[in-house]
C-alpha cells in the first residue's frame, strides 16, 4: 500500500534532524495559522501562488533562494563545527548523518539557492530591461518557479521521512548505485533534481525567447544592457546543458529502479560515461550561475560610477566567448581519471583560455571606474569585493587547471576552497549586489544602508576568515569530506575556518536585521520617482515597484544606455510623451496551473522515491488532467482600460518631473 | 543634442554603411510561440544526443549476451521508418487544412497521422516484448540497456505526441480554428516532424550501424 514507507522512515533515534525538522515545522504551521487567521489567503492566492507576473514569480523565486540559504547555511555550519572538533574522535555528527549534511549542503546551495536567485533576478529584471510588459510564456513561468519549489520540498522532506543521499553533490556511482546506496537517499536526490531541473528548463527557453523575440522598439542587440545580454548567455547554456543533466540522472534512475546497466560494475556498464556526461552539464552551470552575477556588477559598476560600461563590445563578445568555451572543459574535473597526457593537456589550455574572456571583464569593471564619481552604496562595495574575492578565486583555478599540479590538489580542500572562492566570492556576491540594487525596484523603498555595509563587511571578513585555511588545510594534504581526521596540523586551521564561519554567520544576521529595519523604517527610505541609483537601463524609467504592465507606452530606445539617454533629453526639454494618448493594456490572466502542476509533481515524487505505485498513477493523471483544463481555457487575458494606464502613468510622470526639475535647479 | 542622438544611433550602424536597422519591437505571438517551442526542441535533441552518446559508447559491452545483428530485424524497422516518415506527411495536411479552416481534412490527416504513430508504437512494442521473453531484456547487458533507453525513449515521445494529438483534435471539436489553437497545432506539428528527424538517427546509428556490429 505504502510501498517501502513505514515508521522505520522517521528517525526517532537521531535527535539533530528530528528536532531541526520538529522546529520548522511549528515554524511552517505559525505561518500558516497566522495567514488564515489573519485573513490573507486570498490575498496571497490571487496576488502570488497564482500570479503570472514576471516581478511577482522573481520575488518568490528569491524568497525560495533566501530560506534555503539559511537551511544549506546551517548545514555548513554544523560541518565547520564536526571538523573543528572531530580530531581524532568522532565528532558530534556520525559518519552517516555528516555525509548526507556534505551531500544535502552542496545539493541545496547549487540547486535551491544559487540557481533560484539568479533566476529571480533575472525574471524580475530582464522583462523591465528590454522594455516589455511580460516575459514570453507567463503562465509557464510560474509552472517553472513551482517546480523548482517542489524539488527544494522534497530534498527537504529527506530531512523526516527517509534519508538524504550520502554521496555528495553528484551521487557519483558506483557509490550511488542500488547495490551500494540501498536507502532512499539517492532517490530523494535524483527525483527532487528532476522535477526542478524541468523546472529550471522552462525558465530557460522562456528567458532566451524573451531576451531574442521580445524586445522594446529600438532595443537592437548591442544596445541592451549588459544584465540582458549575461541573462541571454546564461539561459542558452541552461537549454543547452539542463537536458544533460535529465539524461544522466534519469540513466541513474533506470539503473536503481529497473536494472539497467548505464553505470553499474557489471554487465559492460561504464561509471566513468557518468562522470563526462554530468560534467558535461555541470562545468556549463558553473557558468550559467556566474555569468548573471557578471550582468549584475557590469549594471552595478556603470551606475555606481555614473559612466557608461567601459568596453561593452568587448564585454559582449566575452560573454559569448564564455558561453561557448564553457562547454569545452568538463573534463578538467577529472584530470585523474587517466584519459592520458593528450586529453589532459588539451583541456588543461581550454580551462586556461576560459580565464582570458574573465579577466577581460574584470579590466573593463576597472576601467568603467576609472575617472567615475564612484558611490560606494552597498551594492558596490560587493561589486568591489567580488572583483578581489574573484580575482583570487580565478587565479587557484588556473592552478588546478595545470593538470600536474591538478593531480596533487584534486579531492583536496584547496579545491574545496577554490570552488567556494569562486561561487561565494562570484555568484552570492553578485546575488547579494543584485539584491541591494533592484530591492527598491521590487518593493518601492530602499534598504537600510548601515545594515547592509555591515552585512557585507562581515560576510567579506568571515569569507576569507573561513576559507583561506582551507587553502592552507588542502596544501597540507586535508582532502575533502571527511568526517574525522588524526593530523595534528589541520586541526589550527580547522579552528580558525569554523570562527570565519561564526564571523560568516553574523553577517547573514545583519541581512535579516538590515531586511527588519528597512521595512520598519520603509516610509523614510521610499523611493517615489522609481530611479533611486540615477540608474542608466529602462528597469529606472517606470516606477517602483512597478504597475503590472510596466510601462504604459513602449519605450523608443535610441542607443546604449537607454534611460540615462532619454533622461539628458529631458533635462532639456520636457518629458517627451505629454498629455499622451493612452491605450488599453491587455495582460495575461493569472492562473493556478503552475501550482497544482507543482502539487501533483509532489505527490509524484514523493510516490516514485518511495515505490507507491499506485499514487504515482494518481499524480501523473492530475499532471496531464492539469494541463487539458490549461488548454480549454477561453480566455487567457485581461484588459486594464485606459483611463486606469493614464491614472497610473500619470502619477509616476509628475514624482519624475519634480526630480528632473530639482536637478536641473543643481 | 544631436550629437547625442548620433552616437546613440551609431550603435545601430557598427560598421558605418549608413544603414540603421532599427529593432522593430517585440514579435507577435505566433512567432514568439514557435521560437520558443523551436528552442524547445532543440534541449530535447540534447537530451536525445546523451542517450545516443551512451548508445556509442555502450553498443559493444554485450556482457556474452546477444549483439545488435543477432537481434535486430530489419524488415520491421523498415515498416517503421515507413510509417514515421508517412505521418509526417499527413501531419503536414492537417497542418494546412487547419491553416485554411478545414475541419475534413484536418481530422482526416490528424487520423491518419496517430493510426500511423499507433502501428510504429505496436510493432516497437512487440519488438520489445519479443525481446524480454527471450531473455534479452535492458538487464542482460550495458548494450541492451543503451538500446532499450534510446529506442524506448524515442517511442515514449511518439506515445505523448498520440496523447496530444488528441488533445489537440479534441480541442478543434471543441473549440474551432481560434489563434491561440492554431498556434499549438504549429507546435504539436514542429514536435513531431521533430521526432522523425530524431527517428532518421536512431535508424542510422542503431539499426544500420549495430547491424554491422
Amino acid at each position: 500500500m505504502l510501498g517501502k514507507l513505514d515508521w522505520s522512515a522517521i528517525p526517532f533515534d537521531q535527535p539533530i534532524p528530528l528536532i531541526a525538522g520538529a522546529v520548522v515545522l511549528v515554524g511552517i504551521l505559525a505561518v500558516l495559522i497566522w495567514v488564515v487567521v489573519k485573513g490573507h489567503l486570498p490575498y496571497l492566492w490571487h496576488e502570488w501562488i497564482t500570479s503570472v507576473d514576471h516581478k511577482r514569480i522573481g520575488v518568490m523565486y528569491i524568497l525560495l533562494a533566501s530560506v534555503m540559504l539559511l537551511r544549506g547555511g546551517s548545514d555548513a555550519i554544523m560541518m565547520r563545527i564536526q571538523q573543528a572538533v572531530a580530531y581524532q574522535s568522532q565528532g558530534y555528527l556520525p559518519p552517516e548523518h555528516y555525509n548526507q549534511i556534505f551531500s544535502a549542503h552542496g545539493t541545496i546551495m547549487v540547486f535551491f539557492v544559487a540557481m533560484p536567485f539568479v533566476i529571480g533576478l533575472m525574471n524580475l529584471i530582464v522583462p523591465l530591461q528590454l522594455g516589455v510588459r511580460d516575459v514570453a510564456f507567463p503562465t509557464l513561468n510560474s509552472v517553472g518557479f513551482w517546480l523548482t519549489a517542489t524539488g527544494a520540498l522534497l530534498v527537504n522532506l529527506s530531512l523526516v521521512i527517509g534519508e538524504f543521499a550520502r554521496t555528495g553533490w553528484l551521487a557519483f556511482p558506483p557509490l550511488s548505485e542500488l547495490s551500494y546506496s540501498p536507502g532512499v537517499g539517492v532517490d530523494y536526490y535524483a527525483w527532487s533534481l528532476q522535477i526542478s531541473g524541468v523546472g529550471t528548463l522552462v525558465a530557460g527557453i522562456n528567458l532566451v525567447t524573451t531576451v531574442l523575440k521580445l524586445r522594446t522598439k529600438g532595443m537592437n542587440y548591442l544596445r541592451m544592457p549588459m544584465f540582458c545580454w549575461t541573462t541571454l548567455a546564461s539561459n542558452l547554456l541552461i537549454v543547452a546543458a539542463f537536458p544533460i543533466l535529465t539524461a544522466t540522472l534519469a540513466m541513474l534512475l533506470l539503473d536503481r529502479y529497473l536494472g539497467f546497466h548505464f553505470f553499474t560494475n557489471e554487465a559492460g556498464g561504464n561509471v566513468m560515461m557518468f562522470m563526462n556526461l554530468i560534467w558535461a552539464w555541470g562545468h556549463p552551470e558553473v557558468y550559467i550561475l556566474v555569468l548573471p552575477a557578471f550582468g549584475i556588477f557590469s549594471e552595478v559598476v556603470s551606475t555606481f560610477s555614473g559612466k557608461a560600461l567601459f568596453g561593452y563590445r568587448s564585454m559582449v563578445l566575452a560573454t559569448m566567448a564564455i558561453c561557448i568555451i564553457s562547454f569545452m572543459v568538463w573534463l578538467h574535473h577529472f584530470f585523474t581519471m587517466g584519459a592520458g597526457p593528450d586529453v589532459n593537456a588539451i583541456f588543461g589550455i581550454a580551462s586556461m583560455i576560459i580565464a582570458v574572456p574573465t579577466g577581460v571583464k574584470i579590466y573593463n569593471w576597472l576601467f568603467t571606474m576609472y575617472g567615475g564619481r564612484i558611490r560606494f552604496a552597498t551594492p558596490m562595495l560587493w561589486a568591489v569585493g567580488f572583483m578581489v574575492t574573484f580575482i583570487i578565486g580565478g587565479l587557484t583555478g588556473v592552478l588546478v587547471a595545470v593538470p600536474p599540479a591538478d593531480f596533487m590538489l584534486h579531492n583536496s580542500m584547496f579545491l574545496v576552497a577554490h570552488f567556494h572562492n569562486v561561487i561565494i566570492g562570484g555568484v552570492l556576491f553578485g546575488a547579494f549586489a543584485g539584491f541591494e540594487y533592484w530591492f527598491p525596484k521590487a518593493f518601492g523603498f530602499r534598504l537600510d544602508e548601515r545594515w547592509g555595509k555591515l552585512a557585507f563587511w562581515f560576510t567579506f571578513l568571515g569569507f576569507y576568515i573561513t576559507f583561506v585555511p582551507l587553502y592552507v588545510a588542502g596544501m597540507l594534504g586535508m582532502t575533502r569530506r571527511m568526517q574525522h581526521y588524526d593530523v595534528a596540523a589541520w586541526r589550527p586551521w580547522m579552528f580558525v575556518a569554523a570562527a570565519g564561519m561564526a564571523v560568516l554567520t553574523i553577517g547573514v544576521i545583519c541581512q535579516i536585521v538590515q531586511i527588519v529595519v528597512s521595512i520598519r523604517n520603509r516610509e523614510a527610505l521610499r523611493d517615489r520617482t522609481g530611479d533611486p541609483w540615477d540608474g542608466r537601463s529602462l528597469e529606472w524609467a517606470t516606477s517602483s515597484p512597478p504597475p503590472v504592465f510596466n510601462f504604459a507606452f513602449h519605450p523608443d530606445v535610441r542607443g546604449e544606455d537607454a534611460y540615462w539617454d532619454m533622461k539628458t533629453h529631458a533635462r532639456q526639454q520636457s518629458f517627451e510623451h505629454e498629455g499622451p494618448e493612452y491605450h488599453d493594456i491587455e495582460m495575461p490572466r493569472n492562473s493556478p496551473t503552475g501550482f497544482v502542476c507543482a502539487f501533483f509533481a509532489t505527490i509524484m515524487g514523493f510516490a516514485l522515491i518511495w515505490h507507491i505505485w499506485w499514487m504515482v498513477v494518481l499524480g501523473g493523471i492530475g499532471a496531464f488532467a492539469t494541463f487539458v483544463v490549461f488548454a480549454w481555457r477561453d480566455h487567457d487575458e485581461y484588459v486594464i482600460p485606459a483611463e486606469e494606464v493614464a491614472a497610473i502613468d500619470r502619477v509616476n510622470l509628475e514624482e519624475r518631473r519634480s526630480l528632473v526639475s530639482m536637478a536641473g535647479a543643481v | 543634442m544631436s550629437m547625442i542622438a548620433t552616437a546613440g544611433r551609431a550603435h545601430a550602424d557598427p560598421h558605418h554603411i549608413g544603414l540603421v536597422i532599427e529593432h522593430p519591437g517585440p514579435a507577435p505571438k505566433r512567432i514568439v510561440t514557435a521560437y520558443g517551442f523551436w528552442v524547445f526542441l532543440l534541449s530535447d535533441i540534447v537530451m536525445f544526443s546523451c542517450f545516443f552518446a551512451a548508445y556509442a559508447v555502450l553498443s559493444g559491452q554485450t556482457a556474452g549476451g546477444p549483439k545488435g545483428s543477432e537481434i535486430f530485424e530489419p524488415r520491421n524497422v523498415a515498416i517503421e521508418t515507413v510509417c514515421l516518415l508517412l505521418s509526417s506527411f499527413t501531419c503536414g495536411m492537417a497542418g494546412i487544412a487547419a491553416d485554411v479552416r478545414n475541419r475534413f481534412w484536418f481530422y482526416l490527416g490528424m487520423a491518419v497521422t496517430c493510426l500511423l504513430g499507433l502501428i510504429f508504437l505496436a510493432i516497437e512494442f512487440r519488438e520489445f516484448a519479443d525481446l524480454v521473453a527471450r531473455g534479452y531484456g535492458p538487464s542482460r547487458s550495458a548494450f541492451l540497456t543503451a538500446f532499450f533507453s534510446l529506442v524506448g525513449c524515442h517511442g515514449l515521445h511518439v506515445s505523448a505526441g498520440v496523447l496530444w494529438l488528441l488533445t489537440m483534435m479534441a480541442q478543434v471539436f471543441a473549440k474551432g480554428f481560434r489563434a491561440d489553437i492554431l498556434r499549438r497545432m504549429m507546435c504539436f506539428a514542429l514536435f513531431w516532424h521533430a521526432l522523425d528527424i530524431i527517428w532518421v538517427a536512431v535508424f542510422s546509428v542503431v539499426y544500420l550501424l549495430g547491424s554491422g556490429v
